[in-house]
């Protein structure tokens, strides 16, 4: 039990460090690098407590995809340059006080919803789902993620699909003056606009023009 | 206080749930950094619903976190999509130059 207080701590600071580096930090590359380490420790934290498959899936997911699509954009509109100074300026500094005071108020609502919640088991009914301990965490989320799930799931594969659709249409632009293939120009291209016969002279050659 | 329950985990997630609201607040001047924000409260969302999953029992939390994570995604592509189409026409991300509709 001390071992797992002793991680809880270790990762959670670093995660709470990390995500007030991703706000505060004044290079939006490193901000990008906090928020993996962020995610990182995070999922640290769910593989320590159980959920393994989640733990893995995050690491994939968010640190292989999202936080690389990040470091991506950033580095291609190269805006590390601009400096994100919001200490300084006086747009910046009255947006301060409003921040931290709506943000103390949710996180204190939420505390105070914490400290009063009591687990009343009658109230939901949990048999549908219930943890599986005889199998692994992967195995039992399995077991139910394709069987009483499965149209949530093919729902949200569709909304990837979507969004990939999405960010290819959005980002797409024709450039002009770039050539390209066209394999109906090809293949409709009559003898008579390809070849021409010339009656050749002597001494003369042809003359081609094109 | 050695006792890790469920209390810890849910007050991890408000913290970082409020860390992510004061991004949003208080970055004025890059548009990817709010973006990050957003992640950060979902990640928030995300480790309530798991901490609650493993301690009640019941696996639905886990399932909806996956989606989370799907919808997490999907908005991250599209986001930074209308972002690099935005920087490719007016040359600026800063959030005190989008301005055109005078919010």
């Amino acid at each position: 039990m001390i071992a797992h207080a002793i991680f809880f701590y270790t990762f959670s600071i670093i995660a709470v460090v990390s995500a007030i580096m991703v706000t505060a930090s004044k290079n939006t590359v490193h901000s990008v690098f906090f928020l993996i380490l962020d995610f990182i420790s995070i999922s640290c934290l769910f593989i320590m407590i159980g959920a393994e498959f989640l733990g893995m899936i995050m690491l994939i997911v968010y640190v292989g995809a999202v936080a690389v699509l990040f470091l991506f954009v950033v580095m291609m509109l190269n805006v590390a340059q601009q400096k994100n100074q919001w200490f300084s300026g006086q747009a910046t500094s009255k947006h301060i006080p409003v921040g931290l005071i709506i943000s103390t108020l949710i996180f204190f609502e939420i505390i105070i919803v914490i400290g009063g919640w009591k687990y009343k088991p009658e109230i939901f009914d949990i048999n549908n789902s219930l943890a599986n301990t005889s199998v692994s965490n992967t195995h039992s989320l399995g077991q139910i993620l394709y069987t009483d799930y499965i149209h949530v799931f093919q729902i949200s594969g569709m909304i990837l699909l979507v969004a990939m659709v999405g960010a290819i249409v959005l980002t797409f632009r024709q450039r002009s003056g770039v050539k390209k293939q066209s394999y109906i120009k090809q293949i409709s291209r009559e003898r008579a606009e390809g070849v021409e016969v010339l009656e050749v002279q002597s001494n003369k050659g042809v003359k081609i023009d094109d | 206080m050695t006792e890790i329950g469920l209390g810890h985990y849910l007050t991890l997630g408000a913290v970082i749930f409020s860390i992510g609201i004061i991004g949003i607040f208080l970055n004025r001047k890059n548009i990817i950094v709010i973006l990050m924000s957003i992640e950060l409260i979902l990640l928030a969302v995300n480790i309530n619903l798991v901490a609650f999953s493993i301690y009640l029992g019941d696996l639905a939390g886990q399932v909806f976190t996956l989606f989370i994570l799907t919808v997490a995604a999907a908005e991250a592509a599209i986001g930074l999509a209308i972002i690099v189409v935005y920087f490719r026409n007016s040359g600026t991300i800063r959030v005190e130059e989008i301005d055109k509709l005078k919010g």
